[in-house]
């Protein structure tokens, strides 16, 4: 059986992509998250969906290193990863965060540094393994940098960057470190857009893109796949357009 | 957001609430607010059962999880927001499916246990309520509890066919039934009257657990139509067969559902179907779900939308009746593609407010042409109410209060089951708030 892990599991699009994988064949899933309760009703559906599929349930602190050392030591004592995803974030409080520094570091340090040093961790024992395929969550906001939200955008911004670096790394080592961007997609993470923002899609049709571009071991997914286009726009508009945009 | 339901009737803006799992995040307004909501599921419903102008609307999408499913006993414990599709799509691999289905799969199971929905095999296994063993509810004005056959009994008996106004249902235990296949052994057969209808139901009651029928409702010399029975097939390749998934990709500008299509239509289904006699082998999808096939369908009646009309009528009065009704049909010109007629049987649906009952049933589709098809309507109601028979909730916009009190008499038993912070357009027309 294949072992795949997932951090942040109780994110809706990976436990989306969670049943897209349990549908093909059964794994050998560990679920790593903050919240217990959460986590053990996704692992039920799961194994609802896929009854000789293994699921494990690991719970941890995601914000400080050292734990997140100890997450993945414990998770890959059991066996390398073929396939991991990297999920978890907040969708930081713009405002709240230029007023709060400390508040401002805590989401910095969620959507930035934590799903890196995660990455950081796994990927170099997929190295070891010689195998393995990593996929980490950015999104389009790290494009680029925009009033209403460059503290989150800055933080997956980093994890852009750093994806960029593994994948320069390993490149020729069987690794694969997938980089995926979301675009506004329905997830509770949004919830206080569905009535008035901007349209969001489908988090199931997000997962299988996601799921697609991994199996097809790409470097960067955009999910739905029109946000290549639509971000290409919009990383080389002229300052002196994108300044007086209301976004 | 905005919200339609199948009918497209109305596409208003809601303020809405996705609906949390999480007790933490209760999304409840407290029973002192004056505003009310509903809970929309798949609005697979063609009127305002799913939608609550001038109030707000909880959207169930979300508690989409299964909890366990007992392989020995086929009881699958569920969230309300679950579709029935996955459900068979799961399970019908490992030999489970559903008891009872209506015909279309993309239906969410709190919106099958609101309406209680029934099947094409309502004569041998009844509603979908008679397969649920509990249903964990949740209201606006107590602590969420379990309800059951035997337990709480009554609010069950509220809840299912309850037209989601006794409170939000969060999770549902159901037993799913064995199957020896995915595939159906069918049987297609002509008829060219009721009478002809009727003995050829009787003789399938026993022997075939799934009937249903057509019925040319534009005929106005006969009432001819096509019988289709059919059995799971008792052993059957478990592939599924290739979907052509098209789709109605606008909305026309007009109905394309009028006078001159519907004859046509109506001729060349015939012809082909009956083509088609005999014995024959259907996948579970193409028998159950034959609409299903083609998605957004519904756009095909224009902007305007449609109705849809579905009534029961008891047995004794119920051949005159449709009879009737047919004929009223076949003279004003309106009238729709798929008819159906079929029979209730008498298994009793534990419901206060369920819709089916022993008899006969009728299903038409209305392209809506506003006054006239009102009036048509009116006219239909009251061969309805003198056959003593009933409309369905999951499909109506429109039936006068008095055609709901006549049909459903446990209605004033049921009122004090009310959520007193959920109300949706139809509680509203036929219930008063
Ligand atoms: C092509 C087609 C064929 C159909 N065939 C049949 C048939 O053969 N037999 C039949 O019986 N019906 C049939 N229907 C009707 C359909 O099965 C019902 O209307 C069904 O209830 C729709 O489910 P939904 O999830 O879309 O719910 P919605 O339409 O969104 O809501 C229906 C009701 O359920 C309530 N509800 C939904 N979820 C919850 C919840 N979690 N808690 C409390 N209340 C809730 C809503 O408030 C509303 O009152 C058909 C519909 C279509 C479009
Ligand atoms: N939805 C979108 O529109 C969108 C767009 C672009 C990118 N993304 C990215 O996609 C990923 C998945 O998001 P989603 O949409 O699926 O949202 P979601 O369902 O809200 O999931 C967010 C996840 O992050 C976890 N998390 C948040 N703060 C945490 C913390 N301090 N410690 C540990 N875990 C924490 C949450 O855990 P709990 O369950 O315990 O809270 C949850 O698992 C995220 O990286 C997000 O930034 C989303």
């Amino acid at each position: 059986m294949k072992r795949f892990v997932i951090i942040g599991a109780t994110s809706s699009i990976a436990e989306h992509c969670a049943r897209l994988w349990v549908a093909k064949a059964p794994i050998d899933l560990t679920l790593v998250a903050r919240n217990a309760v959460h986590t053990r009703s996704i692992a039920d559906d799961l194994k609802v969906r896929s009854p000789d599929s293994m699921v494990t349930v690991v719970t941890g602190d995601f914000e400080d290193p050292d734990s997140i050392r100890r997450l993945v030591d414990q998770i890959l004592k059991e066996g390398d990863a073929d396939c991991a995803l990297i999920a978890h974030g907040s969708l930081a409080d713009q405002s709240a965060c230029q007023q709060d520094l400390a508040l401002n570091a805590r989401e910095l340090n969620i959507n930035g540094i934590s799903p890196v040093l995660f990455a950081e961790a796994i990927a170099n024992s997929m190295v070891r393994a010689g195998r393995g395929t990593l996929g980490v969550i950015g999104s389009v906001a790290g494009d680029r940098g925009r009033k209403s939200n460059y503290v989150y955008g800055s933080a997956k911004g980093m994890v852009t960057r750093y994806a960029q670096g593994l994948q320069h790394r390993l490149a020729g080592t069987g690794v694969t470190v997938t980089l995926i961007k979301p675009g506004p997609t329905r997830t509770p993470m949004n919830a206080h857009l569905v009535d008035d923002g901007p349209p969001l899609a489908d988090v199931a049709k997000v997962a299988a893109t996601i799921v697609s571009g991994m199996e097809k071991r790409r470097n960067v997914v955009y999910a739905p796949r029109r946000w290549s286009v639509i971000m290409m726009i919009i990383r080389h508009l002229p300052r002196f357009i994108f300044n007086r945009m209301d976004i | 957001m905005k919200l339609s339901s199948w009918g497209r009737l109305s596409d208003e803006h809601y303020p809405t609430t996705p609906l949390s799992r999480e007790i933490d995040n209760h999304p409840f307004i407290k029973s002192d607010s004056s505003e009310t909501a509903i809970v929309y599921g798949m609005g697979r419903s063609y009127g305002d059962v799913c939608l609550n102008p001038g109030g707000r609307v909880y959207l169930s999408s979300g508690l989409d999880r299964l909890c366990s499913f007992d392989a020995a006993s086929g009881e699958l414990i569920c969230e309300a927001g679950v579709l029935l599709k996955d459900i068979q799509t799961l399970f019908v691999a490992k030999g489970w499916m559903l008891p009872v289905t209506p015909g279309t799969q993309y239906v969410t199971v709190g919106g099958a246990v609101a309406n209680d929905v029934h099947g094409k095999n309502h004569h041998s296994h009844g509603c979908f309520s008679n397969h649920i063993n509990w249903i964990r509810l949740a209201r606006t004005d107590r602590e969420e509890f379990i309800c059951s056959p035997t337990k709480e009994a009554s609010w069950f008996n509220a809840t299912t066919g309850g037209l989601g106004l006794t409170g939000v249902i969060k999770e549902v235990s159901l037993n799913l039934r064995p199957v020896s296949s995915c595939w159906l052994d069918t049987e297609t057969l002509t008829y060219s009257s009721l009478a002809e209808f009727s003995q050829i139901s009787k003789d399938s009651e026993e022997d075939w657990e799934y009937t249903v029928s057509w019925i040319d409702c534009n005929s106005r010399k006969r009432n001819r139509g096509i019988f289709i029975r059919a059995n799971h097939s008792q052993s059957g390749a478990e592939s599924t067969p290739t979907k052509s998934r098209l789709r109605v990709p606008l909305v026309p500008p007009l109905s394309l559902v009028n006078r001159a299509t519907l004859t046509a239509f109506n001729q060349a289904y015939y012809l082909s179907q009956k083509q088609k006699s005999g014995m024959g082998r259907s996948h579970y999808q193409s028998y159950f779900y034959p609409l299903d096939g083609i998605l957004d369908w519904n756009r095909m009646y224009g902007p305007k939308g449609f109705y849809q009309y579905q009534l029961v009528v008891p047995y004794e009065s119920g051949m005159p009746a449709v009879k009737a009704i047919l004929h009223e049909i076949a003279v004003s010109g309106q009238g729709s593609f798929l008819s159906v007629l079929k029979t209730f049987g008498d298994v009793p649906s534990p419901g206060l407010l369920s819709f089916p009952m022993e008899g006969l049933t009728l299903a038409l589709d209305f392209p809506n042409r506003g006054k006239i098809t009102l009036q048509l309507f009116r006219r239909i109601d009251a061969i309805v109410a003198e056959a003593r028979g009933r409309l369905y909730p999951a499909k109506d916009a429109r039936m006068p209060a008095e055609l709901f009190a006549e049909g459903y008499p446990h209605l004033s038993e049921f009122l004090p089951y009310r959520d007193p912070g959920l109300s949706s357009g139809l509680s509203k027309r036929l219930m008063g708030w």
